[in-house]
């Protein structure tokens, strides 16, 4: 299992695009903005939370269709299902090397776009923490959508039509809690509403991911 | 003798080839009469005005809307448990039906807001739910669309409604805690309105008709659904055949 975790590490790494087509795909979204709302620090300040949490989704949601889809192609998934690791493992695996790949470095870069944005003082903190805590979930929703797509011809367009809305959840309370500590609200309640959404995905969600990968398979 | 007899293809067929026309008859006619009579023969709002007669369709179809996915969501459970094709199969069917009343809902909800709110749309919870399940509609008929074998469709199909209708009810909730609506809460089946406590509810000079509209959009559903399932079963005959003649 750690075995799988570590090539897929490596693949996301030396293929190029993994890390890096994530991130400045987040930053042109976050460059876009601007061009289409106006250059107005306060109304900027104001919708940051909510663009980098939108930017954030958008950005993982990018690289979703490659989580199943190389290994699908070149029959390594084949391979992979004969093995001693259970499904469920796989998917898990595969949901985390997604995360780390995608989900980490946009946490990292969030504080950093947001100074773009014109973030008030104390959001630096709160859009931090919460896509540490929401980002897995979207990387485990993905990876069950990613699943559910693999075996279709040209499924990208269809993948996005079926993971945001499942998505929106997260979202909701993401966005919650960083646009409540920005303005220096209390942030418990959504925050620990969104650590549920996460727990829960990640507790759930590899059985139907790996569900869907044995028809795909079948 | 047990429901699982009409798991049967042709069993299927033939019994709601019996029921068929008078389900298509009553559906009518419960419509038909529920519409005319609330929209020509029942007084004005006295602030909303006429106005308020689109209820006799807005409340129905969103009432099919959610109780056609909840009927998906049955038969994809009988799909995953007990692998009978009908029961896929008229999920399949329901969805685009569904997705129809959710739109109908949607537009004369905009039709009645513009006069009565002052604008089309508002992120209210009710209405931004209601969107959502719209888009979860369009992702599993999508899904159906694209997966060319149909056993593997309906497999994922069938799991993609399990996990959706959690996360359609997380959505449900989660509109709520983020903003607050215009849309007014239950006033048809209020728990005090059942309990007979005539204050606590539309008047029955209302109430009637729209019941009446209800039970006909209901009844219009399950005729198309029939109708749609019967299709999709012949389809797949057809396609059975084909093969056979092609493999030959």
């Amino acid at each position: 299992m750690t075995a799988l975790l570590i090539r897929d590490l490596r693949l996301a790494m030396r293929a190029g695009g993994g890390f890096g087509l994530a991130l400045a795909f987040f930053l042109i979204v976050i460059v876009l903005v601007p061009f289409g709302v106006g250059p107005e620090p306060e109304l900027l300040g104001r919708i940051a939370p909510g663009v980098l949490w939108v930017g954030a989704l958008l950005a993982c949601l990018l690289s979703l269709d490659r989580i199943f889809a190389l290994d699908w192609e070149d029959g390594t998934l084949d391979l992979v299902a004969t093995a001693p690791v259970p499904m469920e493992a796989t998917v898990a695996i595969k949901a985390i090397a997604h995360w780390v790949t995608t989900g980490l470095p946009l946490v990292v870069a969030a504080p950093l776009f947001g100074v773009m944005l014109n973030l008030a003082p104390g959001g630096y903190l709160w859009i931090t923490v919460s896509l540490a805590v929401g980002t897995p979930a979207l990387s485990v929703i993905g990876a069950f959508g990613a699943a559910l797509t693999v075996g279709i011809k040209r499924g990208g367009l269809l993948l996005s039509l079926i993971v945001l809305p499942l998505y929106v959840p997260t979202l909701i309370f993401g966005a919650e809690v960083a646009r409540r500590g920005a303005e220096g609200l209390p942030t418990d309640t959504p925050l620990a509403l969104l650590a549920g959404i996460t727990l829960g995905s990640v507790a759930l969600l590899p059985f139907a991911g790996a569900a869907v990968l044995r028809v795909a398979l079948r | 003798m047990s429901i699982w007899e009409y798991a049967n293809p042709v069993r299927f067929i033939q019994t709601t080839d019996r029921l068929m026309p008078y389900l298509a008859i009553s559906a009518i006619l419960f419509t038909a009469v529920g519409l005319v009579w609330g929209f020509f023969f029942t007084p004005d709002d006295f602030r909303q005005g006429s106005t308020v007669k689109i209820i006799y369709l807005h409340v129905p179809s969103a009432l099919m809307a959610i109780n056609g996915w909840l009927m998906m969501l049955v038969t994809s459970l009988i799909w995953i448990v007990r692998r009978h094709h009908v029961s896929a199969l008229a999920a399949r069917a329901a969805a685009p039906v569904g997705a129809v009343m959710t739109v109908i809902a949607l537009v004369t909800g905009a039709l009645w807001g513009q006069p009565m709110w002052g604008t089309w749309w508002v992120w209210d919870p009710r209405l931004t739910s209601f969107l959502i399940l719209f888009l979860f509609y369009l992702g599993y008929i999508a899904l159906w669309e694209a997966v060319e074998d149909p056993d593997t469709a309906a497999d994922l199909t069938s799991i993609l409604c399990l996990v959706g209708s959690v996360f359609a009810i997380l959505s449900r909730y989660a509109v709520n805690f983020w903003n607050q609506g215009l849309h007014q809460g239950a006033s048809v089946m209020r728990a005090g309105a059942l309990a007979g406590d005539t204050e606590e509810r539309v008047s029955n000079v209302f109430a009637v008709p729209l019941f009446v509209s209800m039970a006909g959009f209901t009844l219009l559903f399950i005729a198309l659904v029939f109708l749609r399932t019967q299709t999709e079963i012949r389809a797949r005959r057809t396609r059975a055949l084909l093969a056979r003649q092609g493999g030959a």
